[in-house]
């Protein structure tokens, strides 16, 4: 099972800097501490938004500071980070993730919320069994297939990796969500094909 | 369906879903989605389905079963299945099945609960599902004095009953090619008529099927009708010396004299015979001329001058004539042929059969010669025919002095009833008047296509086993609702015990699976009691009454 999904206790990973009613984009506490894309993650605690991790971002906390590189010199990378230790404060990670639900009292809701996630909201990875009961049904696969990103095909084979492992048959999971897929991916056969062959 | 009937119970109603209506029209049936987890190697064409509509429950047959694709390319550019999920992901999603479903009845708020012909369709997304036992109970009736089991909906333990009353009102037929089962299910269809008193049965068992024993694909010897019922069933032959032989019993030994041949007799042998229409019409000039005894006198002229001076008189070519006498002389190799009168076999079968009697006329050695069998069930059947002419016309108006209702049993039917030859042979009338005189047939037939349409189209019920002639299968459905697609149901028929069966003594089509017959279980589901098993209730009775026997 992932590790991330593994954790009994939620682990809070940043805080949202920038949203809106489709995708939020969050600053990592720690540099390179980004879930891996496919990830599910959950912001806010009054109205929880789910997101799927769509891309991650490490860069210069001063936009008039690109960073340069600093191990001609240096035997290993982790040389060049002990020879700079200012590195660390003058980088930041980001993530952003696709919102493809929210939760709605106690129900979950697989389609975007009213209202954008607001700023500084926790996101946290959540939990397996929360992997499980969100993906336990496929409607936002619809919201992910349509919204704009880079290398979606990726993200959503990455997803349903990453969600199977939370299931008690994890090949049962994928048959159920391909065919979800294959309803949603209508008319573009070899692109369904290329995401389940990638899960073999 | 394999293991289906188990799964019913688990179901509403004991009704295994298969799927939702898609679209259709009521004309080119009702197109239904199977559900994902529907084997389409489990759908039979021919099975019997219930679509639950809005108000109503709608009753048809699977007429068509085919893979359907949501995406073109999927033919041109099969996806590569090595991959398991992919193929798992792909079937019943992009690729589905689809099966047509002809609606055949309807039952419900619309119809007041009954069964009645579908006028109407279910709208879309209606839920799709094997008929239930119930279902083919409300549609065919159950097990009665009135209904008798022919056999079952395909796949399903359900029995299917055929309504006696309708079937004994019309004429019927049983087809399919040689091997199919037509045999068998004649023989049922003769028990039921049998069993449930609504007409008397006159069987003209041409290879000796019915009457003391048959013959089964899987065992190698069943019973007759009159092993099973003996009381009920009387046995005639042509042929006694064979019946001896074979160990058969019979009851009366037929004899036809050269007096009883008439020249409509002739005429029914036109085609065997190979006589020209001008010979065939020859006979009838010559009973004019020469009265009773015709024959007689006709097959006892001498050659020579004497037959020139016939020709000339009657006005046709000596050829012709000389034709005649030599296919006529072909009587003298059938045993049963006598001088003078025959034996009065038409008033002890009319005898029999108004008592409520069952008569098998078994042929032995002349079961393989169509001339004999064309012969004797021709004159028989006239001489029967006009009596009971006789009789209904002088009970006119008095429907307690009706004849009781008879069924005639002819088997190779296209020779009786070819299109050359129907409209003047007795079994034509017979086949076109209906009950009018309450008489009827029951054809057997391997080459329907052989049969005269008007008389297809007359007949009531048809019991279609396997053909795969397209010719004896257009014949069989012509005139049917919905013939297109029954047709795919008649060619994939299995070659043994299915059949479909259609018509007045079913309120729709269905492929049924015979049922059993010619295991001591069947013979005792019919009534049957071994003379061991009646010796023991005799004793039984007997100790009943008067106490157990001392020992």
């Amino acid at each position: 099972m992932n590790s991330d999904t593994d954790n009994a206790i939620p682990r809070r990973i940043g805080e949202v800097i920038d949203a809106s009613t489709s995708e939020f984009t969050a600053q990592c506490y720690r540099l390179y501490d980004a879930p891996a894309i496919g990830s599910l993650v959950i912001c806010g605690e009054a109205a929880p938004t789910y997101g799927i991790v769509c891309e991650a971002r490490t860069q210069s906390i001063d936009p008039g500071r690109a960073a340069m590189p600093r191990g001609m010199d240096a035997a290993n990378e982790a040389d060049v980070l002990s020879n700079n230790p200012q590195i660390e404060r003058l980088l930041y990670t980001t993530l952003r993730s696709i919102v493809v639900g929210h939760r709605d009292r106690d129900a979950i809701r697989r389609y975007p919320p009213l209202s954008a996630p607001r700023m500084y909201a926790f996101v946290r990875v959540c939990d397996a069994g929360e992997v499980a009961e969100f993906s336990s049904s496929h409607e936002f696969f619809a919201t992910l297939l349509n919204a704009p990103m880079n290398a979606q095909d990726h993200v959503v084979s990455s997803f349903l990796r990453y969600s199977s492992a939370a299931h008690l048959d994890p090949h049962e999971y994928l048959v159920s969500a391909g065919k979800s897929l294959a309803s949603a991916l209508a008319g573009q056969l070899p692109r369904l094909s290329s995401i389940l062959r990638s899960l073999e | 369906m394999n293991g289906v009937n188990g799964r019913y119970m688990d179901y509403a109603g004991g009704r295994l879903p298969l799927g939702m209506v898609v679209s259709g029209s009521l004309s080119e049936g009702i197109n239904v989605r199977l559900d994902d987890g529907v084997s389409i190697e489990d759908i039979k064409i021919g099975t019997f389905v219930s679509i639950q509509g809005q108000r109503n429950r709608f009753l048809g047959v699977i007429t068509e079963i085919e893979l359907e694709s949501t995406d073109d390319g999927i033919a041109a550019v099969p996806p590569d299945m090595s991959s398991p999920l992919l193929a798992q992901a792909l079937s019943g999603t992009i690729a589905y099945n689809s099966i047509t479903v002809e609606p055949m009845l309807i039952i419900g708020a619309d119809t007041m609960n009954a069964a009645q012909p579908a006028k109407t369709i279910p709208p879309h997304f209606s839920r799709v599902s094997l008929a239930s036992e119930e279902d083919i109970q409300t549609v065919f009736g159950s097990e009665d004095a009135g209904h008798f089991y022919i056999g079952n909906p395909m796949d399903m333990e359900a029995r299917l009953c055929l309504d006696i009353d309708e079937l004994v009102k019309r004429s019927n037929g049983v087809f399919g090619k040689s091997g199919t089962g037509k045999t068998f299910l004649t023989r049922l269809l003769l028990i039921g008529i049998l069993q449930h008193g609504a007409a008397s049965n006159l069987i003209f068992d041409m290879h000796g099927e019915y009457g003391w024993r048959g013959s089964s694909e899987h065992i190698n010897e069943v019973k007759g009708l009159k092993q099973l019922f003996n009381s009920k069933v009387v046995v005639f032959t042509l042929d006694a010396e064979s019946a001896k032989r074979r160990g058969i019993s019979t009851d009366y030994e037929v004899s036809v004299g050269y007096d009883d041949i008439e020249p409509e007799d002739v005429d029914i042998l036109r085609d065997t015979w190979a006589l020209s229409d001008i010979a065939a019409d020859t006979a009838h000039s010559l009973q004019r001329n020469l009265g009773k005894g015709w024959l007689r006198q006709f097959l006892a002229y001498a050659g020579g001058e004497n037959f020139s001076e016939l020709a000339r008189a009657m006005n046709v070519p000596h050829s012709t004539l000389s034709a005649l006498r030599n296919r006529l002389n072909r009587l003298a190799r059938f045993g049963f042929m006598t001088e003078g009168k025959g034996s009065n076999s038409v008033d002890e079968i009319l005898n029999y059969l108004q008592r409520g009697m069952h008569v098998v006329l078994e042929f032995g050695r002349y079961g393989n010669n169509i001339d004999a069998y064309l012969l004797i069930a021709n004159l028989l059947t006239r001489r029967i025919y006009n009596r009971y002419v006789r009789m209904s016309e002088q009970a006119s108006g008095d429907s307690t002095q009706q004849p009781r209702p008879l069924v005639i049993t002819i088997e190779e039917a296209h020779k009786f009833l070819s299109p050359a030859i129907a409209k003047n042979t007795i079994f034509g009338n017979i086949a076109r008047e209906m009950r009018k005189y309450n008489v009827t047939l029951l054809v057997v037939d391997q080459r329907p296509s052989g049969i005269d349409d008007e008389v297809m189209s007359q007949l009531g019920t048809k019991i279609a086993c396997l053909l795969d002639n397209e010719k004896d299968t257009d014949a069989v459905l012509s005139g049917v609702s919905g013939s297109r697609k029954l047709r795919a149901v008649l060619a994939r028929l299995e070659s043994n015990r299915q059949a479909l069966v259609f018509g007045h003594a079913l309120p729709m089509p269905v492929v049924i699976q015979t049922r059993e017959y010619g295991s001591p279980e069947s013979y005792r589901e019919l009534g049957f009691v071994e003379a061991a098993e009646l010796k023991a209730q005799a004793e039984r009775d007997v100790d009943a009454l008067f106490g157990p026997s001392a020992c």
